[in-house]
C-alpha cells in the first residue's frame, strides 16, 4: 500500500467512513465551489474615500510611507522625488507591466532597467494588482509584469497602486484573482505586503531590512479622491 | 449556571454551604464568615455532610473516584435551593465539570446538569443573585485582591468582590501588577511541581511587594495557602486572609499562616 | 527514539531556573501577550473571528480525506508535486531524494516546525547537503546548535550579547574589531551573509501556514521576507507541511489568517502573507522551476476522531505559550523536545507517546489562561486532563502518588469517616504548629515546604465545630 492510499486509508477509519458517502461529498464539494465567505471586518469597508482613508493609515501604522499623484502620469517624478529625499540613487528596476510602461519616466532623471532582479538593485518598483483597505495590505502577483524578486531583493521596494483597485479585504481580491486566473486557479505567487521588511528576533528590538526590502513606499494614484496619510490619522 | 433573573428566590432561600475541605480542615473560620455574609442576605444556611469536591482525583486522571465522590455530593445537597462555595476553584468543579463526568450516565447527567445550575461562588452568589451591594464591616488596611484563575476564568468572578470591598470601611483597594496571571498553586501541582510552583508565586509575591498592600485577599484558600507561604518564607510582612473574613467583619482569628500570638518572628 | 529530554522534565527545569541569562531573556518577553491584546482590542469582530476559525477547522478535519483528495488535485493541476509521508523518515528521505536528483549542495530554509519535528537539517547534514536556517532568529540558534524555544520567535531567550558572540565566532572571515554592540548592526550582517545563501541554494525548503485546497496553494506568513527569498530564488521549492494545514478555500485561509498574526504578535497581519502555487508559469523570468509538497502524517490520522482531535486545529501561533506561567517560568528548552507551551504539552505525547512525553501535561496548573487566548478555541486545560486520566489508566504515574491519592479517596468516599479523621489530623497539627501558626516543613509535603511555609490548621475542622454549635445530624 502507498503512502498516499495508507493515510488516506488512516484518516478514514479515525473518521469512521468510507469516503464514499454522498452527503460529506456534496458538502466538501459545495464549499469548495461557492467559497462560503465568513465574517469580514468592518474595518476596510466604507466607499472609495473611506477606503483610501483606512488603507493609508493602517499601512502608515505597518511603517510604510505614502504619496498620492492624481494621475498615472505624476508617478514618475513622485518616484524621483522619493529617491532625492531619502538620499538613494536615481534608478530603479522594473517588469513589464504596461501601466508602469505607459508613464513618462523620461521626463525624470532616473535610469530605468527592467526585468528580475539579481541581487544587485538598490530600488524596484511594482505595481500593485490590488490593495486591501482593512490592514494597509498591498497585492501583488508574480508575472514578468512585475517580478517577484522586485518586491524582496532591492533595498526599497515602491509600489504603485490605483485608486481602483482598492478594495475593503483580502476576500475581494480572491474575487478579482478568481476573475483574472479562473476558478480553482491562481498566479504562481501572490505576495500580500504590508510594511516593509521587520524582525524583533534580537532582544525584541523591531529593526526593518531583515532580508526583504528596508523601505516600502506606496504611490496611489487616483489620489483626488483619497485623504493622505495624514488626513487618514487624524480620522478615528 | 442560573440566570439571575430567571429564577426568583424564594423568601428565605435554602443556602446548602459547599465550606470545601481546605476551608474545613485548614481554616473553619472562612465557613463562618460565609455562613455570616449569607444569613445576613437572608437566606437559611444547611451543612450537608460533606467531604471535598473530587478535585484532586479529576485532576489527578481518577475520574472513578471522582465520579463516586460527585454522586456522592449531588445527593448529599439534594434538598438545597442554592450551593454556595467560598472558592471559585471548587465551585467551578461543581458548577463547570461535574456534568462532564456523567456524559455517558444519561439519568446521573440531567441530576448533575440540575445540581451544576444551582451551584455558585460566594461573592457572585451575594452580588448577582441576591442583589446584594454592600456590607457593614470595618477594616483599616491597603488591601491588595487576587483573583484565583477559576474565579475569573471559570466564574467569571472579578467585580463582585471588589465591588462589595469598596463598601468596606477604611479599606483601600489596590490592583496587582499581573493581576490575572497564576499564583502557581494548581492543587497538587505545588507539592509534585513545588521548584516550578515556588518560581511562579515568587513573581506573585514580588508584585504583592510593589503593590504597597499590607493586607493580600482572595477567594480561594488554596491560592491563599500559596501565597501566604511564599511570602513568610521570604519575611514579607503581609496580612492574609479570605475575602469573606473581612466581608463578614470577623477578623478576630490570626491571618493565615500567623499564630495567636501575632508576634511576627 | 525521539531524543526528547522530557523525560528528565524536572531537571530541565531546575537547570532553567538558575539560567540568570535565560531568565533575564524571559522577562523582557512580556510584549506579545500585551500585542494580541491590543490588537484584539482594536478588532470589534475578534471574538467572532475566532468562531468561524474553529468552525471552518472543524468542518475541515471532518472532511480531511475528501479535501486532501481535492487538494492534490489541484497541485497536480498547476505543475506541483504532492508527496505522501507517513512519518518522520519517509519525510527526510523524500527530501533527500529531491534534493539529490538536483544535486544539490546548499538547501535554503524557510521557518518551519514540521522540519524540526522530523529532523530535517540533521538528515541533510548526514547526506552531506548544508542546510542554511534563513529566519533571523532560526539562523542564530542553527549557529548555536540549539532547538527553538519558542514557536514563533525561535531566539527569543537569547540576549545580543549572545548573539555578538556567536556571530564573532561562526563569521570568521569578517573583520575582528568590526563593531556589532547594537542590534542593527547584528540585523546588517546576518543580512548580508543570509543574502549569498539565498542567492546560492539549489533548493529552498520551507513550511506551510495553510494549504488551500480550492487551488493548491500554500501559504507561509513571514515579517522578515526570508521565507520568500527561500522559495523564489532556487530552482526547486519544496514544503513540507502536516496533513492538519489544509483548508478548504482562501476565503477559509482569510478567516484564520485574520486571527493569527494577531494571536501571535499582536500584528493584524504579518508583512508578508505569500499564496504559491505550483512552478513557474510560461512567461515567467523568476520563480522556481519545480514546487513540491511533502505531506506529513507522522501521528495526526491517528489523533483525528480521539479525545485529542481539537489538537488539530491548532495554527501554531504561540499564543498559548506567550500567556503560560510555566512557559514564562522556565522557557522553551525544559519541556524537552519541539512544541513547548500548553500546545507542547498537549501534543508532545501524541506524537513521541505519553510515556516519553507525559511529564508535560502534568506541569500545568490548569489556570486556563492558554485556552482564553487560543484562536482556535481549543480546550488545551481538558485535553492535559485527558492525557493524565490516559497516564493513570496505564498506572504510569508514579507510586507515591497514586498511593497518596488513593488513600485519600477511600477516606474521602466515606463522609462519616472523613469527617472522624480529619478532625483528629487538624488537631494534631495545630497543636504541633499552634506557636508559630505555620510549619516550615511537613512531613510528605516536601515538594511545598522546601520553598513555602504552610499555615498550621486551626484546630478542629469547620464540619465538627458546627455540629458541635448546630447539634444537629444532617
Amino acid at each position: 500500500m502507498s503512502a498516499r492510499d495508507e493515510i488516506l486509508a488512516a484518516v478514514r477509519r479515525s473518521l469512521r467512513v468510507t469516503g464514499d458517502e454522498a452527503p460529506r461529498r456534496a458538502a466538501a464539494q459545495a464549499r469548495l465551489a461557492q467559497s462560503p465567505a465568513g465574517i469580514i471586518p468592518r474595518r476596510g469597508q466604507g466607499d472609495a474615500g473611506k477606503r483610501a482613508a483606512t488603507f493609508g493609515k493602517e499601512a502608515t501604522r505597518a511603517q510604510a510611507s505614502l504619496a498620492g499623484v492624481a494621475e498615472a502620469a505624476d508617478v514618475p517624478a513622485e518616484v524621483a522625488r522619493f529617491l532625492r529625499e531619502n538620499n538613494l540613487a536615481a534608478a530603479v528596476r522594473m517588469g513589464e507591466d504596461a501601466r508602469l510602461s505607459a508613464m513618462p519616466w523620461g521626463a525624470t532623471a532616473l535610469e530605468i532597467s527592467r526585468g528580475p532582479s539579481d541581487g544587485h538593485d538598490l530600488n524596484a518598483v511594482s505595481a500593485a494588482f490590488a490593495a486591501v483597505a482593512e490592514s494597509g495590505t498591498l497585492a501583488l502577483v508574480s508575472g514578468p509584469d512585475n517580478p517577484t524578486t522586485l518586491a524582496f531583493l532591492p533595498d526599497n521596494h515602491i509600489v504603485v497602486m490605483f485608486a481602483d483597485d482598492l478594495v475593503g479585504d483580502y476576500e475581494s481580491v480572491f474575487v478579482k484573482l478568481r476573475a483574472v486566473y479562473g476558478a480553482g486557479a491562481a498566479p504562481r505567487t501572490v505576495n500580500f505586503i504590508t510594511g516593509p521588511s521587520r524582525s524583533a528576533d534580537i532582544e525584541e528590538t523591531l529593526l526593518l531590512g531583515a532580508h526583504g526590502p528596508r523601505r516600502l513606499h506606496i504611490v496611489v494614484v487616483g489620489a483626488a479622491r483619497e485623504a493622505s496619510a495624514a488626513e487618514a490619522g487624524a480620522e478615528k | 449556571m442560573a440566570d439571575a433573573a430567571a429564577t426568583p428566590t424564594r423568601p428565605s432561600p435554602r443556602v446548602g454551604l459547599f465550606v470545601t475541605c481546605l476551608v474545613d480542615l485548614m481554616r473553619p473560620s472562612v465557613g463562618f464568615a460565609a455562613v455570616k455574609l449569607l444569613e445576613e442576605a437572608g437566606c437559611k444556611v444547611v451543612v450537608p455532610s460533606q467531604t471535598c469536591c473530587g478535585q484532586p482525583a479529576f485532576n489527578s486522571g481518577d475520574r472513578a473516584t471522582a465520579r463516586a465522590i460527585a454522586r456522592q455530593t449531588i445527593e448529599a445537597f439534594a434538598t438545597c435551593d442554592y450551593v454556595v462555595a467560598p472558592s471559585g476553584s471548587c465551585a467551578g468543579m461543581l458548577a463547570r465539570h461535574y456534568p462532564g463526568l456523567f456524559v455517558d450516565e444519561p439519568d446521573m447527567a440531567v441530576k448533575a446538569n440540575a445540581f451544576a445550575a444551582k451551584c455558585w461562588e460566594l461573592a457572585s452568589f451575594l452580588v448577582d443573585r441576591l442583589g446584594v451591594a454592600k456590607v457593614s464591616a470595618r477594616y483599616e488596611g491597603v488591601v491588595a485582591y487576587h483573583d484565583s484563575c477559576s474565579n475569573l476564568r471559570e466564574m467569571g468572578v472579578a467585580g463582585q468582590p471588589r465591588k462589595l470591598l469598596a463598601s468596606v470601611d477604611g479599606l483601600r483597594l489596590v490592583e496587582l501588577n499581573e493581576a490575572n496571571v497564576c499564583c502557581g498553586f494548581g492543587g497538587t501541582f505545588a507539592v509534585k511541581y513545588g521548584e516550578l510552583s515556588d518560581a511562579i508565586v515568587a513573581k506573585k509575591s514580588a508584585a504583592v511587594a510593589a503593590s504597597g498592600a499590607d493586607t493580600l485577599l482572595a477567594g480561594d484558600l488554596g491560592c491563599l495557602l500559596n501565597i501566604a507561604g511564599k511570602m513568610q518564607r521570604e519575611g514579607r510582612a503581609v496580612k492574609v486572609r479570605h475575602v469573606a473574613e473581612v466581608l463578614a467583619g470577623m477578623t478576630d482569628d490570626p491571618p493565615i499562616g500567623e499564630s495567636a500570638a501575632g508576634a511576627r518572628p | 527514539m525521539s531524543g526528547a529530554t522530557t523525560p528528565r522534565f524536572k531537571d530541565n527545569v531546575h537547570e532553567a531556573l538558575r539560567d540568570e541569562r535565560l531568565q533575564r531573556a524571559l522577562r523582557h518577553s512580556d510584549n506579545f501577550a500585551s500585542g494580541r491584546a491590543a490588537a484584539a482590542e482594536r478588532l470589534p469582530e475578534f471574538e467572532a473571528l475566532r468562531d468561524s476559525a474553529r468552525a471552518i477547522k472543524d468542518h475541515t478535519l471532518a472532511h480531511l480525506d475528501l479535501y486532501l483528495e481535492a487538494y492534490e488535485r489541484k497541485v497536480a493541476e498547476s505543475g506541483g508535486h504532492l508527496h505522501y509521508a507517513r512519518d518522520a523518515a519517509e519525510a527526510n528521505a523524500i527530501v533527500l531524494d529531491l534534493c539529490k536528483r538536483r544535486g544539490a549542495r546548499t538547501v535554503t530554509k524557510g521557518k518551519s516546525m514540521i522540519s524540526e519535528e522530523i529532523g530535517l537539517n540533521a538528515a541533510l547534514e548526514a547526506a552531506g547537503i548544508e542546510a542554511i536556517e534563513t529566519d533571523l532568529g532560526e539562523y542564530i540558534i542553527q549557529l548555536r546548535g540549539e532547538a527553538p524555544s519558542h514557536i514563533i520567535a525561535p531566539a527569543i531567550h537569547l540576549c545580543k550579547a549572545d548573539v555578538e558572540a556567536d556571530f564573532r565566532r561562526a563569521h570568521r572571515d569578517l573583520p575582528a574589531a568590526r563593531d556589532l554592540s547594537q542590534p542593527e548592526q547584528l540585523l546588517a550582517e546576518a543580512r548580508a551573509i543570509l543574502r549569498d545563501k539565498f542567492l546560492s541554494a539549489d533548493v529552498g525548503v520551507t513550511g506551510a501556514n495553510f494549504l488551500v485546497a480550492e487551488t493548491g496553494t500554500s501559504i507561509i506568513v513571514t515579517n522578515e521576507g526570508n521565507g520568500d527569498l527561500t522559495q523564489i530564488l532556487p530552482k526547486a521549492h519544496v514544503v513540507v507541511a502536516s496533513l492538519e494545514k489544509i483548508v478548504p478555500t482562501l476565503a477559509d485561509a482569510a478567516q484564520l489568517l485574520r486571527v493569527l498574526a494577531r494571536s501571535a504578535t499582536g500584528q493584524d497581519m504579518t508583512v508578508y502573507t505569500t499564496l504559491s502555487t505550483g512552478p513557474r508559469r510560461p512567461g515567467d523570468q523568476d520563480g522556481p522551476e519545480e514546487y513540491h509538497v511533502v505531506l506529513l502524517d507522522n501521528g495526526r490520522s491517528a489523533m483525528l476522531g480521539s479525545e485529542f482531535e481539537d489538537m488539530l486545529r491548532c495554527i501554531r501561533c504561540g499564543a498559548c505559550m506567550n500567556h503560560c506561567p510555566v512557559y514564562h517560568a522556565i522557557g522553551g528548552h525544559a519541556y524537552g523536545w519541539v512544541y513547548p507551551g500548553p500546545m507542547g504539552a498537549v501534543l508532545t505525547p501524541s506524537l513521541i507517546g505519553v510515556a516519553e512525553g507525559g511529564q508535560l501535561p502534568n506541569a500545568s496548573t490548569f489556570c486556563g489562561r492558554c485556552e482564553e487566548v487560543c484562536p482556535m478555541r481549543i480546550p488545551l486545560p481538558a485535553m492535559m486532563r485527558h492525557w493524565r486520566e490516559r497516564e493513570f489508566e496505564r498506572r504510569l504515574s508514579p507510586v507515591a502518588a497514586r498511593s497518596a491519592l488513593g488513600l485519600w479517596a477511600f477516606f474521602a468516599k466515606r463522609p462519616a469517616l472523613y469527617r472522624f479523621a480529619t478532625d483528629l489530623m487538624t488537631r494534631a497539627l495545630r497543636l504541633a504548629g499552634g506557636a508559630r501558626g505555620r510549619f516550615s516543613w511537613l512531613p510528605f509535603a516536601g515538594g511545598w515546604t522546601r520553598y513555602r511555609d504552610l499555615a498550621a490548621p486551626q484546630g478542629a475542622t469547620f464540619q465538627s465545630r458546627w455540629r458541635a454549635r448546630s447539634g444537629a445530624v444532617r
